[in-house]
Order: C-alpha cells, then sequence, then structure tokens
C-alpha cells in the first residue's frame, strides 16, 4: 500500500468556466459548460467517458448529483459518485477517480463541480448553509459564523506560536499578487497588509480580507490511464502522489488546533510519490481563509511548526518567491463558489506544469503540490502532481 | 429570552436527552466511562479510549478553562445580532473534554486564552437550555 498509484493515471483534459459573479448561469448549467470545456481540452466526446465523480451544489442540490449530470449529459458511465469532503473534496475526488482507473473500474473519468453561492442561493438556502457548518446541537447553537471557527485556530496559533494578524493579512497580500497576474480572477486590485488589517472585523483576529470571496462558477478535469494519456492531445499531468488524513468533524473535537490531518495527508503523499517537500515548485494551498494557509505550510513541511507567520511575511509564496502559492490568485483572490474552490487550484497546476499558464507561467514548474481541506480543518487530501511519469 | 426561537435550537435526540435534561436541571452532564474511567463529551454509545458501552452520566464540575475564543463582530443570523460583540470559544472542563460555548459576564474584550472560568445556564425557551460559561476567579472551589 502507498506506492500503488504512483503514475497509474494522468490528467489529460482540463477547464475552469467562467467565474465570478455568473448570474446568467445556475449550478448545473456551470458544472455541465465545465465538463463540455474539459472535454474539448481532451479533444475527446462524451461517449468517451465511462467515470463521472462530483461533488452536490448548495445552490441546485440533487439528491445524487452525479446520476443528475450523467442524466444531463445523457452519458451513462460505470462509475458515477458525489464526493462531499468539503473544501477537501476535488482531490479526495481525484484520489477515488485515480483508484477506479487504476483498478479497472473504469478508463475515463470526468471530476466536475461547480456552484452559485453568489448568484443562485436563496436567503434561506444561505442561512442553511451557515448553521450546517456546526454540530447542530453542541456547535450551532452558540452563534459561530464559519469564520469564527477558524478564528479559533488562527487564535490558538497566535497564542501558541507568537503568530500575528499582520502576518496572517501578509498571506492575502500574496493572494492578491498573484491574482493580479490572472485575467479571469475576481479580485485584482492589489493590497496591501494595512488594507487588510483596516477592513472590518469579521471574527477576531480575523478581518473581511483574511476571508475567502463568495463566488459563482465551476472547473473539471479529465483523468485518464498512463497508457492512454499519451494518445491525447494535450501533455500528460501525472498524478504521483496522493494522501488523505481525516482528525475530525466539528472543529470542538479536534485534538489539536493548531496541527491539522494535513500532516498525514501530505506524509502519505510525498510517499507515494517519492519526493519532499524541497522536491516541489508550486503549491496550491486551500485557503479559505488566511491562517489556513500558515497551517499547510506548516503541515506539509514547507517550513517547521510555528514558523509559517514568518514564512509568509517574507514574501516567500507570492509571485518570485522561494514557494509560489496558488498562482492564480486562490479562494481569497481568485475565485470560491464552495466545495468546488479547489478545482481552480487543480487545474492552475494542470496549467502551470503543461506551461500554459500565460503572463503567470513560472519559470521551473515540474512537480506541484494541492492540497484541499474540508469542514473547520478537518478532512484533507495532498496530490502531488508532475510532468514526469515516475513510476 | 426573545427571539430564542429564530436561533438554531438544539433537538434533543434519544443519545443527548439527558444531556438536555440536565441542563434544564442546570446540571452540566457529560459521559464517564465506567471500564477505564475516561469523560467525554459530545454523548456517544461507546467510550472514544476502549470502545466500551457502560457509560456513566455524572455531573461535571463546571469549571473550566479558555482554550481559544473569538469575538464574533457580524452575527450569524439575525436572531443573534442583538448580542454582538459576543465570544465563541472553546472550553476544556476540568475533567478534560472540549466543548464549544459562549463566554459571558463580562465584555468580549475581557476574555483572555486559559482564562479560568465556570458554567452558568441561560433558559431560552422551555424545553432548551443552554450551558455558557462566565470568568472564575483562580481558585474557586467547585460547587
Amino acid at each position: 500500500m502507498g506506492e500503488t498509484l504512483r503514475g497509474q493515471a494522468a490528467i489529460v483534459g482540463a477547464a475552469d468556466t467562467e467565474v465570478g459573479t455568473v448570474p446568467h448561469m445556475g449550478a448545473s448549467q456551470l458544472c455541465i459548460d465545465a465538463i463540455l470545456r474539459a472535454l474539448d481540452d481532451a479533444g475527446i466526446g462524451k461517449e468517451a467517458v465511462d467515470g463521472l465523480v462530483t461533488c452536490n451544489s448548495m445552490a441546485e442540490p440533487y439528491m445524487y448529483h452525479a446520476e443528475a449530470m450523467a442524466e444531463y449529459l445523457q452519458i451513462f458511465p460505470r462509475y458515477c459518485v458525489s464526493v462531499g469532503a468539503g473544501g477537501g473534496t476535488t482531490f479526495t475526488a481525484l484520489h477515488q477517480a485515480a483508484s477506479a482507473i487504476a483498478s479497472g473500474i473504469c478508463h475515463t473519468v470526468v471530476i466536475a463541480m461547480a456552484d452559485s453561492l453568489r448568484s443562485g442561493l436563496t436567503r434561506e438556502r444561505a442561512m442553511a448553509m451557515q448553521s450546517s457548518s456546526g454540530h447542530p446541537q453542541f456547535e450551532s447553537p452558540y452563534g459561530a459564523p464559519v469564520p469564527a471557527y477558524y478564528a479559533l485556530i488562527a487564535r490558538a496559533h497566535m497564542h501558541e506560536f507568537g503568530t500575528t494578524a499582520e502576518q496572517f493579512a501578509a498571506v492575502a497580500v500574496s493572494m492578491r499578487k498573484h491574482a493580479a497576474r490572472n485575467p479571469a480572477a475576481q479580485m485584482r486590485k492589489p493590497i496591501s497588509v494595512e488594507d487588510v488589517l483596516g477592513s472590518r472585523l469579521i471574527a477576531d483576529p480575523l478581518h473581511l480580507l483574511d476571508c475567502s470571496l463568495v463566488s459563482d462558477g465551476g472547473a473539471a478535469v479529465v483523468l485518464t490511464s498512463a497508457e492512454r494519456a499519451r494518445d491525447f492531445r494535450q501533455p500528460p499531468v501525472y498524478l504521483l502522489g496522493a494522501g488523505e488524513g481525516h482528525g475530525h468533524e466539528h472543529i470542538s473535537q479536534a485534538r489539536c488546533l493548531t496541527t491539522s490531518a494535513a500532516a498525514d495527508a501530505g506524509r502519505r503523499a510525498y510517499a507515494m510519490a517519492g519526493v519532499g517537500p524541497g522536491d516541489i515548485d508550486l503549491a496550491q494551498l486551500y485557503d479559505c481563509f488566511t491562517p489556513v494557509v500558515v497551517i499547510e505550510l506548516e503541515d506539509l513541511g514547507f517550513c517547521a511548526k510555528g514558523e509559517g507567520g514568518r514564512f509568509v511575511a517574507a514574501g516567500s509564496i507570492e509571485p518570485g518567491g522561494r514557494l509560489p502559492v496558488n498562482t492564480h490568485g486562490g479562494l481569497l483572490s481568485h475565485c470560491h463558489p464552495g466545495n468546488p474552490g479547489s478545482m481552480f487550484a487543480l487545474t492552475e497546476a494542470v496549467l502551470q506544469l503543461r506551461g500554459q499558464a500565460g503572463e503567470r507561467q513560472l519559470a521551473k514548474a515540474e512537480l506541484a503540490l494541492v492540497h484541499g481541506q474540508g469542514g473547520i480543518m478537518s478532512s484533507h487530501c495532498t496530490v502531488i502532481l508532475g510532468r514526469e511519469c515516475t513510476r | 429570552m426573545s427571539g430564542a426561537q429564530m436561533k438554531f435550537l438544539p433537538v434533543a435526540t434519544a443519545e443527548t436527552a439527558e444531556y438536555w435534561a440536565g441542563c434544564r436541571r442546570h446540571e452540566l452532564l457529560i459521559q464517564r466511562c465506567a471500564d477505564c474511567a475516561t469523560y467525554q463529551f459530545y454523548p456517544r454509545l461507546m467510550c472514544t479510549a476502549c470502545t466500551g458501552r457502560s457509560l456513566e452520566w455524572v455531573r461535571a464540575s463546571g469549571h473550566g478553562r479558555v482554550r481559544s475564543f473569538t469575538i464574533v463582530r457580524r452575527a450569524v443570523a439575525e436572531a443573534y445580532a442583538a448580542e454582538v460583540p459576543y465570544v465563541v470559544a472553546l472550553i476544556e472542563l476540568d475533567e478534560g473534554p472540549t466543548m464549544m460555548s459562549n463566554v459571558v459576564g463580562c465584555s468580549a474584550e475581557q476574555v483572555r486564552m486559559d482564562m479560568p472560568v465556570e458554567v452558568v445556564f441561560e433558559d431560552w425557551t422551555g424545553d432548551v437550555t443552554l450551558p455558557k460559561f462566565r470568568p472564575r476567579a483562580a481558585g474557586t472551589a467547585a460547587r
């Protein structure tokens, strides 16, 4: 166990929909639009798809979402599943899809996710979303909005390691610098640490600009076996490592507030890929709130535990930094349509590894680490992607 | 409490009814494993330490410390807006388990990490009473 998926599957198609405020398309349309664009990118028709993995939409939920999307497309896959692991969903889905391909369940899987949190949510659904993030009996009654749950983690990190609000703010500033180079990003106007600290306090120590966006949008990728991948028109991006870690669902049950199961996920993904943090050219990290990036950088081994604040404040994750993070702008500045948010981190990693990222293309992009976390630092999945099949 | 009906009211299940009944009597009940003496919260069918099923309800001291906290400046829903700014905290009970709650009985700005706290009860409706915590002078004896 552990080495079996390395180099078995590759991404051969990747595409985003229009993102940001997209009132002219519903969540299901965005999901289908993403699939059609990814199929175009791969150069195949829908008939070639025999696996479909999606996540449910908040704005247009279905009892069986993947089945509903297959029905809409009129495809009849032999592997069809909806994944629900919050922000960790994207990479958990990729992990499962690669496993399905490696074990011969299916050949070519589309992973597609979309939602319209900005334009498509009724007030009642938005409320339901807020209340459903805590334990219904033991957390939600106390009135914490989602940022407050993350603020509990941020405060603990500050207390334990001396991390400052300025250091958290540096994450938002860095993401905006990346977004300024991405024409598709929702927010591109440069911001400073002072802008972040001067924005409205939402839940101490988190300010408005420490919090990710609320967006519409979707993205999809096409995954197939490494053998088949050579026959597609795009250069394959190989899945070299994948690992998950699941620590809790509810933050009040977390064993530790300042170290997350990202450490488990990362360790497993590095072991599968046979690489370490020092080999990674770019990291695409889940950035729903700025402190999350600080903790992920530590847990994934890019800096020592407790050093994350200083690491980001030194400009390490900015364009030109020693570890560019979220070259598309992340959830903080590119877009964040909820559970599908990590998809854009994935499609960006694919573009960078293919050398197709335009103005923001990194000079060296051979190995990328992408990481998603869902819940309140609850479920984690790390994936390592590369240009070369190192199986 | 006016407006409580619009808050996110806990709905007791068979598993948690005893806990909420304790709250209505202003008693904080947690589970203790009869086999390995581990305390746990929230209520469960089994002991998280030894998987044994011999769990007893015991009245907690009601004392704990603030393990982390935040001051909520923007309410989660209209029904909570009148209380802004309010403190959401993780309270580590003296018995060991952590629970989420609000810190009340002081201004939000006075709450500190590791601050000693003690339980107080807030009656929301005829059926629902919530345990909250207020500052406690260090060294105060358990009730």
